[in-house]
């Protein structure tokens, strides 16, 4: 017996021992639960973040584009006779490309907006890019380099030369450079629909993962992109990354409110897999729940046949003088004690079955699938919250233990 | 105790009450028998007198005090502190060993355990004679040797009071009178009252007095010394 344990300690730990079967059962019962819960939430979460992360590297969190031109009727004729007002047909206007109005104070005000991490002005538009003989239709993306790649991080994509950009130089993709015949140090001729042209350097070639991406995406600086699209001292487009990405769409809407520009977020322009994300989220934490919720009543269940089992010692404990909450705690003690040692174990086996997912589960190519991005914190509220559903779950059993009449407890 | 009544099933057509009016005074250092038929009472009597169950009449003092008014807690500090209980049957805690289980009215009274606590269990062990056990587990002694074990649990605390409820009706002849001779060598030595239950009447006529229950009341001038 341990000198430093109290009373109720000393009890539940006797207890559970005396039960060693039914005390191992129940807790294997809560280690699996524990151990799928840990499991589940530690792939699920790596999924979720590899999905966003595969998202997030080519786009920035918040975009802020110009309005949109509308057209807008004047004049609508009202015929007195008929009492009818004409509904005439409008055309939709061409959207040509233009500027954000006051960007500059625009990019100020959001960079000191609450949550805000950078603020990257763009100019991008369509162009024509030829060699020789053949030509290829570009998205032309102007940009501040020192910043933009820290949104999207094109030089980690980078596969040949480097991410150097100068106002006479471009980046492109491997499957562009394919059909152009170019690569590192050849020269492109660039040109825009409003006449803008200009011959500029392949300095990087880049792979983005996709080869329509690679087909079409193309960087040169803010500059060079501003003249090609004549919009010089202009920006199509404001790209903003913030600190919490599930926050997005309300930073969005508050830059929306104080600069009247509107400002779409990744969770808006990729609406359904956000979607899936918390539908993913949603279901994670059912499963959790009615695991949780098994893990609980096995324990009330096991405390309820050992408050059965034990009621003479019980009584014969409250006849040398043990009170009711004596009696109570030690029950929900063993709970508690159920609770945690079932947690280490299925945090043990979770952590192990996550090793070997991460050993076994591989692309043919031997890389992961995802990176798992195992967090002590998911141990530390496992442990946590077992041993909470433990003590719950003991407290109607040690209720009952607790309310035994002593007389009718030691006759049995 | 005066005018003591128990009654089961109270303000239910099938009520019936088992203890009928008792008056018993138990002074200091007496050794008190009691006898009586099987559903006479004698265990009812028993389990107030120890304050595990409550009365519905009358008035019991322990150890000087009133105890018809106290709640719960306070009967259960009480009983605690001044009684001791031997039983009949599966005296024991099964999962504790001898010293433990001797040890366990201290330890519930402190709430840990405390300085002293495993010498004076040892002690109490070795006046039962049973030292060379004290580290065995409960279900692995002999009826006699648990009695005895239960003997040494019920002086813990120094009850001013010590019930036993047919400590010897489960063991042979030999076991029943060394358990007997046990409670009386306490009662001399530590002054403690003893309320001891049997149907043995060669012990009972060992006691200082020996006290009739018949049909839930004393049989006539049992009362008093």
């Amino acid at each position: 017996m341990n000198r430093w344990l109290p009373f109720e300690w000393i009890v539940a730990a006797r207890f559970l021992r005396e039960g060693r079967m039914q005390t191992a059962l129940i807790i294997a019962g809560i280690a699996i639960g524990v151990a799928v819960i840990v499991f589940m939430s530690a792939l699920l979460t790596g999924l979720q973040a590899n999905f966003i992360r595969r998202v997030l590297t080519a786009q920035s969190h918040i975009q802020l584009l110009p309005p949109k031109e509308v057209a807008r009727v004047l004049d609508r004729r009202f015929d007195a006779a008929t009492g009818v007002r004409d509904d005439p047909i409008v055309q939709a206007p061409l959207q040509r490309l233009k500027s954000i109005d006051q960007w500059q104070s625009v990019a100020a005000q959001i960079e000191g907006l609450a949550g805000v991490v950078l603020v990257s002005p763009t100019a991008s538009g369509s162009a024509l890019v030829i060699r020789g003989d053949a030509n290829r239709a570009i998205s032309l993306i102007g940009v501040d380099p020192a910043v933009y790649f820290r949104i999207v991080a094109v030089p980690d994509k980078i596969v040949r030369g480097s991410a150097r950009l100068t106002n006479t130089d471009i980046l492109i993709g491997i499957d562009l450079a394919s059909d152009l015949g170019v690569t590192v140090g050849d020269k492109l001729r660039v040109s825009t629909a409003n006449g803008g042209s200009n011959t500029l350097t392949v300095t990087g070639l880049f792979d983005l993962g996709n080869k329509g991406a690679n087909q079409r995406t193309t960087y040169v600086t803010l500059r060079t992109a501003q003249s090609l699209l004549g919009l010089v001292g202009g920006v199509s487009s404001i790209e903003v990354t913030v600190q919490d990405v599930y926050a997005a769409e309300t930073i969005a809407r508050r830059i929306t409110a104080a600069t009247g520009v509107e400002a779409d977020s990744w969770i808006a322009t990729n609406a359904q897999f956000f979607t899936a994300v918390q539908a993913q989220k949603t279901s994670n934490t059912t499963i959790r729940f009615f695991v949780g919720l098994s893990v609980a009543f096995g324990i009330a269940s096991v405390l309820v046949v050992s408050v059965v089992q034990k009621s003479r010692e019980i009584g014969i404990l409250r006849a040398m003088g043990i009170s009711r909450g004596q009696v109570l705690r030690v029950f929900l003690r063993q709970g508690g004690l159920l609770g945690l040692l079932g947690s280490v174990g299925g945090c043990s086996i979770g952590l192990a079955a996550l090793w070997a997912w991460q050993r076994y589960a591989r692309n043919p190519d031997g890389t992961p699938f995802f990176p798992l991005d195992i967090e002590p914190g998911l141990f530390v509220a496992s442990l946590l919250l077992a041993t909470l559903t433990g003590l719950l779950a003991a407290f109607a059993p040690a209720l009952r233990a607790a309310r035994l009449d002593p007389v009718v407890a030691i006759r049995g | 105790m005066r005018g003591v009544r128990k009654a089961f099933n109270v303000g239910l057509p099938i009520e019936t009450e088992v203890l009928h009016g008792i008056d018993l005074d138990l002074a200091h250092g007496e050794f008190c028998a009691v006898m009586g038929p099987s559903g006479s009472g004698k265990s009812t009597l028993l389990n107030i007198v120890g304050l595990l169950d409550r009365p519905t009449g009358g008035s019991l003092r322990i150890a000087g005090e009133e105890t018809t008014d106290l709640d719960d807690r306070a009967l259960t500090h009480l009983r605690g502190r001044s009684v001791g209980f031997v039983f009949q049957y599966h005296n024991l805690l099964a999962g504790f060993s001898a010293l433990e289980n001797v040890m366990m009215p201290m330890i519930g009274d402190a709430g840990f355990i405390g300085p002293g606590m495993v010498e004076r269990a040892c002690s109490l062990l070795e006046s039962v004679g049973l030292s060379k056990w004290r580290d065995n587990l409960a279900t692995n002694l002999s009826g006699g040797q648990q009695q005895r074990v239960a003997v040494a649990r019920s002086l813990a605390m120094s009850p001013q009071l010590l019930l036993a409820d047919e400590p010897t009706g489960n063991l042979d002849t030999k076991a029943a009178d060394a358990v007997f001779a046990l409670l009386r060598d306490a009662n001399r030595q530590h002054g403690m009252a003893v309320l001891f239950v049997t149907h043995n009447a060669v012990l009972a006529q060992r006691c200082d007095r020996t006290i009739q229950v018949v049909d839930g009341m004393l049989a006539a001038g049992a009362a008093g010394r």
